[in-house]
């Protein structure tokens, strides 16, 4: 079988590439992109290069950021522009394969195995795509070029911004086995330091590590981290036009100030219900279990799940559920600062389903008629149109005018 | 330093999707004819920002760039 060849290519810095790119004037400065400091999602998303050399770091606040760089320029973040371009770089990609598999906004693998005869080996075709990137759209990328999808990706992230990594079958033990174990993909951050605790610190370790000890610690994972610390991932790219089936969908919200009681909790569940349960209906899908998941006002956050007496999509069926979860779980010693609703363990709404003598059957189809009426005027007149009474006297909510409904795959694909 | 002039354009939309700009109207009112295109490439703008497809056009003898970013025209204007 002919070896395969895989690019991985990363965006270098990519919401702040964009804003430094769009605005020229920012080119020259620490640029750290932020979320809204009023909306409580004052963190840094992405910085660029200087902002980076001040030792400025995603995930930290804006005020530790600041400390650090104080001449820290902070942009807000415009994801319809991130959309816009990466799928502009996505058709860069698509004139070199049709196999592509977005992972995340910003990073995607190129299969390119049929293509050599037509452009060229993999690093011919790789150089070539990052020039035409920065020339088409003053962005960098940093691409990996390898017989396989993890190795790949540890090439992108060797040489950064705007260069080409390749791993061989030949170079491999040189060029990965010294890196940290945790710089490898399938590897998490507990998994890395389940294996430190035993000595295995790098790739290499991982690759010669004895079979009986990954598999009592890590289960079939283990064996699968040592396959892939060999470069024996037999994954494929997926087709471009390829969806990921949805497994679940859910919605979150830090809110403007902390909740204090069962009433304002309610009052966001449904709200949160309202949305799930909408994107439910547009899918096509149903839920049989929801999830819930509570942030207090010290960060800490912690997640339930329950299951739905039937498939469902109505949003009464679940916030009901998630909030009995609420109320059998949340010991209310501290404020709520962030709630999430998710609907999962979906299935298709066409799927046919177990009927019971103990379910009111007349009750389901009218709540189902009622929701096919609120999503018509919806539909016609904007989401605003119909709210529940709970949530209108609340100002606790966000005001997501620009709201955008975004999904983005951010695993990687395990088919063979 | 130059700045995002977005303008006014007259363009030929021809029945193979290709588009041939003709007149550039300036924000003063001012029109300028295009008397040759020379290149036509998707490139990005490094003085202004935004990308497109970029034009090199011929006007009075002189070179410029005009960009088609989605549905608008800009030029690299001077400050």
């Amino acid at each position: 079988m002919e070896t395969r060849t895989i690019l991985h290519s990363d965006l270098n810095n990519f919401y702040a590439s964009v804003e430094c790119m769009l605005e020229p004037a920012l080119r020259d400065k620490a640029v750290a992109v932020c979320g809204k400091a009023e909306e409580r999602h004052g963190i840094v998303l992405a910085k660029n290069d200087a902002a980076k050399r001040c030792g400025v770091t995603t995930g930290e606040t804006i005020w530790e950021a600041k400390q650090k760089c104080p001449g820290l320029v902070i942009v807000e973040p415009h994801y319809r522009e991130y959309i816009k371009y990466s799928q502009y770089v996505r058709r860069i990609y698509n004139d070199y394969s049709d196999q592509i598999e977005a992972y995340g906004m910003d990073e995607n693998w190129i299969d390119v195995t049929a293509s050599k005869r037509l452009f060229g080996d993999g690093s011919k075709i790789a150089n070539e795509i990052r020039e035409r990137v920065k020339f088409e759209l003053g962005l960098t990328v940093s691409i990996g070029v390898s017989y396989n999808k993890i190795f790949a990706k540890l090439g992108s992230d060797m040489k950064k911004p705007d260069a080409v990594t390749c791993i061989t079958q030949e170079n491999y033990r040189e060029k990965v086995w010294g890196l940290p174990v945790c710089d490898m993909l399938g590897v998490g951050r507990a998994a890395s330091l389940e294996l430190n605790r035993y000595g295995i610190r790098t790739i290499g370790e991982l690759a010669h590590c004895n079979d009986a000890l990954l598999a009592c610690k890590f289960g079939v994972n283990g064996a699968r981290m040592k396959r892939f610390a060999n470069g024996e991932d037999n994954s494929k790219v997926m087709p471009r036009d390829y969806h990921v089936p949805i497994k679940s969908i859910g919605n979150g919200i830090t809110f403007l100030s902390d909740l204090h009681s069962n009433d304002e909790v309610w009052a966001m569940i449904l709200a949160l219900s309202d949305k799930v349960t909408s994107r439910l209906r547009e899918a096509h899908k149903k839920a049989r279990g929801v999830s819930l998941t509570v942030k207090c006002c010290d960060l800490a956050y912690k997640e339930w799940q329950g299951t739905l007496e039937y498939p469902t999509q109505s949003m009464g069926d679940v916030a009901h559920r998630c909030f009995a979860l609420f109320m059998q779980n949340y010991p209310w010693v501290k404020p709520v600062r962030a709630l999430t609703v998710r609907a999962i363990r979906l299935v298709d709404d066409t799927i046919g389903e177990q009927l019971s003598i103990f379910r009111d059957i007349e009750y389901i189809e009218r709540n189902e008629k009622i929701d096919q009426t609120v999503d018509e005027i919806r539909r016609r007149f904007g989401w605003n149109a119909l709210q529940s009474a709970a949530t209108l006297k609340l100002d606790k909510l966000p005001q997501n005018e620009d709201e955008i409904d975004l999904t983005m795959p951010t695993g990687m694909l395990l088919f063979a | 330093m130059a700045r995002k002039v977005y303008v006014r354009v007259n363009a030929d939309f021809y029945p193979d999707g290709e588009v041939r700009p003709r007149v550039i109207t300036w924000i003063d009112g001012h029109r300028y004819e295009i008397a040759r295109i020379l290149q036509c490439i998707r490139a990005a703008s490094t003085k202004v920002g935004g990308c497109g497809i970029r034009y090199t056009v011929s006007i009075d003898g002189k070179q410029s760039y005009l960009f088609r970013e989605d549905d608008r025209w800009f030029v690299e204007g001077k400050t």
